[in-house]
């Protein structure tokens, strides 16, 4: 069992970059705070969602 | 009994109401509040008295214009320091607002010039046309508000710069309207810092203005908007709704400096 964006889900062992893709993130317009840290957008591809982990991630739209 | 009036110690009738020290059209703030004539005064209140539309003293002004904030509220604020990252419709509103509560050092930052398209929505004249933002933002503070330090930086932030550039700051503000620059923010700043962020996304166009809302989404980072109204052809930007967002933003810088948190 795993938390993203405070909803449990069981998707152990997929790869990050593959989840941010099925989701249709844009890597360039989030930011991530794994398991209460930051991570560097450098260490999205050595990330493999394990269980237990909570993922935060923030997705913003254009205009200020 | 001992009250002070306008920062002067004076001793008066134990019962004595406000009306006794003031004529019938002065205003009288007691910490942050416009109180009523009649009120009975007590020991030791700090009491001032504002002649309505005259131009006091230089030494009284700053007492006058922090007075309707609170006790609380201004040593909050005197002798903290916030950066706002972009001073386009969100940063230009948030920069007036910061310097009107009196945040004491204020970094500005952008690399734009004020031209007509901004003025729908953003803290310009047409005089500005032309000028820096950075440097109608500072002309513009400085007639709002006199007493608090302004620091400008006309450049483009990015990830290798702006570390550096909000060290002093206690909160950073995110008023880009790029949403690659939103993220490079939040990166840098939250991985690279122990500093509060106060970011936005989704403040486009006429939905509800009920939509626009504060969250706190990582441990210091709180994003404020509807989370979807990008600006795009037929979603315009408009000051009603980024100046709602503005508020918000500057209503949370202010609750971090009180140590206020939100869900």
């Amino acid at each position: 069992m795993i938390k993203i964006n405070g909803v449990e889900k069981h998707i152990c062992g997929v790869k990050l970059t593959d989840y941010l893709a099925g989701e249709k993130y844009s890597t360039m317009r989030i930011a991530i705070e794994y398991n209460g840290e930051i991570l560097p957008k450098s260490q999205y591809a050595e990330i493999t969602i394990a269980d237990g982990d909570s993922i935060e991630i923030v997705c913003f739209v254009g205009g200020g | 009994m001992k009250v002070i009036i306008n920062s002067v110690e004076q001793n008066i009738d134990n019962a004595a109401v406000i009306s006794d020290i003031c004529t019938e059209s002065d205003v009288v703030i007691i910490d942050g509040y416009n109180v009523d004539h009649s009120m009975k005064i007590s020991d030791g209140m700090d009491i001032l008295v504002v002649k309505r539309g005259a131009m006091p003293t230089e030494a009284m002004l700053k007492k006058m214009m922090q007075s309707r904030n609170g006790n609380l509220v201004n040593s909050a604020v005197e002798n903290a320091c916030v950066a706002i990252c972009g001073l386009g419709g969100l940063g230009s509103n948030i920069a007036s607002m910061l310097a009107r509560l009196g945040v004491g050092k204020l970094i500005l930052i952008d690399f734009d010039t004020v031209e007509p398209t901004n003025l729908n929505r953003q803290d310009y004249y047409i005089s500005d046309i032309g000028r820096s933002k950075t440097q109608a933002t500072c002309d513009r503070l400085s007639k709002i508000n006199p007493y608090i330090t302004l620091i400008s930086h006309k450049i483009t932030l990015t990830a290798d710069n702006i570390v550096d550039i909000i060290d002093d700051a206690d909160v950073v503000v995110e008023a880009f309207d790029n949403p690659e620059c939103k993220a490079m923010l939040v990166d840098s700043i939250i991985g690279g810092t122990n500093k509060y962020v106060v970011a936005s996304s989704g403040m486009a166009g006429y939905n509800s203005s009920n939509d626009i809302v504060t969250k706190k989404v990582f441990n210091r980072l709180y994003v404020v908007g509807d989370g979807t109204s990008e600006a795009d052809i037929g979603s315009g930007l408009m000051s009603p709704r980024v100046c709602i967002n503005a508020g918000h933003q500057s209503n949370m810088v202010l609750r971090i400096l009180l140590g206020k948190s939100e869900e």
